[in-house]
């Protein structure tokens, strides 16, 4: 048998979507399209791949932050939620970063 | 039967849940924070290649661009209409809810046949890994046959990190299928196997690849039988989370992986 709270939790969040209008999903995802039609034409652009990379990076978490928000309903979820979620997948991710000082490291003095 | 012995206001007496939700969403969320760690690793070795090694290929012509962009605006709409699906399945309507999965069911078998298709002509153009079966009667002057060779890096981040996501993509479809079908698309799915299988040429890593839909389709046979069910609001929003997921991915692996590769003339 399924938890009988759970049910009652499951009636309750799909009760809180029934008043969430689909007005805002078509203007993200109008918003999405619109970003990636900047970022193809910026792969055209003769643009220092550095910088390039700065900018296509910061429009995907633009877009990632927009899918996260709006479609995975994230910013109708608790606040608890959010932060546990969010916090913990950014440090995560950021702890890779210890490896690119080492690419650098190649490509700047080549490898020993 | 336990349930019977619940009194009437359960939620008055439970705990009240510490996310505010329930149980399968929050353990999906969990899931796609591990997967998202895979994916990681995956996009921060091919940046960790790009930076370190000079003479990068940038192989990818204007036709490789406007492939891998109408795939992004199927993922992107697919993402649209899945939300519609969750909003269809919370407000109790079954047949909207069904159609709207099943159009992003589509869109997503058309992300993977354009990706499919996008595959196979770099591996005719003789990108490739060591694995694949070689190509009958392929010309070693092919375009793509120096960039394995000079830069092996390349073929290997590029086929693992978009192959995985075809393989979520894929099993995206798959779990659609069952949230919105249930019984009725395992035979579907034994047919998408067997068409994928014969159609492909079996130099083709497809050729293989398409035992994924055999497999899954054994899987979820078992699982249906073993616990048949009908899948409810709450199901639809905790596919849709790994709907998106699949969705969000692309949006960092797009412009990674083709922008930043794109062959300017």
């Amino acid at each position: 048998m399924e938890d009988a709270s759970q049910l009652a939790i499951e009636a309750r969040v799909a009760e809180e979507q029934r008043h969430h209008s689909v007005t805002p999903f078509f203007w993200v995802w109008g918003t999405l399209l619109v970003l990636t039609a900047i970022e193809v034409y910026l792969g055209y652009q003769n643009m220092e791949p550095k910088r390039m990379l700065t900018i296509l990076m910061g429009l995907s978490i633009v877009k990632a932050a927009l899918i996260i928000g709006y479609f995975m309903h994230m910013k109708y979820e608790a606040s608890r939620m959010r932060l546990l979620t969010m916090c913990s997948l950014v440090f995560c991710l950021a702890m890779m970063m210890v490896f690119f000082p080492d690419a650098f490291r190649i490509i700047y003095l080549g490898v020993r | 039967m336990a349930e019977a012995a619940l009194p009437q206001n359960v939620a008055a007496i439970y705990e009240p849940s510490l996310f505010g939700t329930y149980s399968k969403k929050v353990g999906m969320w969990l899931f796609l924070l591990s997967d998202s760690l895979t994916f990681g690793a995956l996009l921060y070795a091919y940046s960790y290649g790009r930076i370190s090694i000079a003479n990068w290929p940038t192989p990818f012509h204007s036709g490789s661009i406007i492939n891998a962009t109408i795939m992004t605006a199927f993922l992107l709409t697919s993402s649209l209409t899945m939300v519609l699906a969750v909003n269809a399945a919370a407000r109790g309507n079954e047949g909207a809810r069904r159609l709207w999965l099943l159009a992003t069911m589509a869109c997503g078998t058309g992300f993977v046949v354009l990706h499919g298709r996008e595959w196979s002509h770099l591996i005719s153009e003789g990108l490739r890994l060591s694995i694949f079966p070689a190509v009958p009667n392929q010309e070693t002057a092919s375009e793509f046959v120096n960039v394995s060779k000079a830069v092996p890096q390349f073929a290997s981040t590029f086929f693992a990190l978009t192959g995985m996501h075809m393989l979520h993509v894929t099993l995206g479809v798959v779990y659609l299928g069952i949230i919105a079908l249930r019984r009725k698309f395992i035979p579907i799915l034994f047919g998408c196997w067997l068409v994928a299988w014969l159609a492909t040429p079996s130099y083709s890593p497809f050729h293989y690849a398409a035992h994924v839909l055999l497999i899954a389709a054994l899987a979820c046979s078992l699982i249906l039988w073993l616990k048949p069910k009908v899948y409810d609001a709450a199901d639809t929003e905790v596919a849709g989370l790994y709907w998106h997921f699949v969705d969000l991915v692309w949006m960092f692996i797009f412009p990674l992986v083709y922008i930043m590769s794109t062959k300017i003339i």
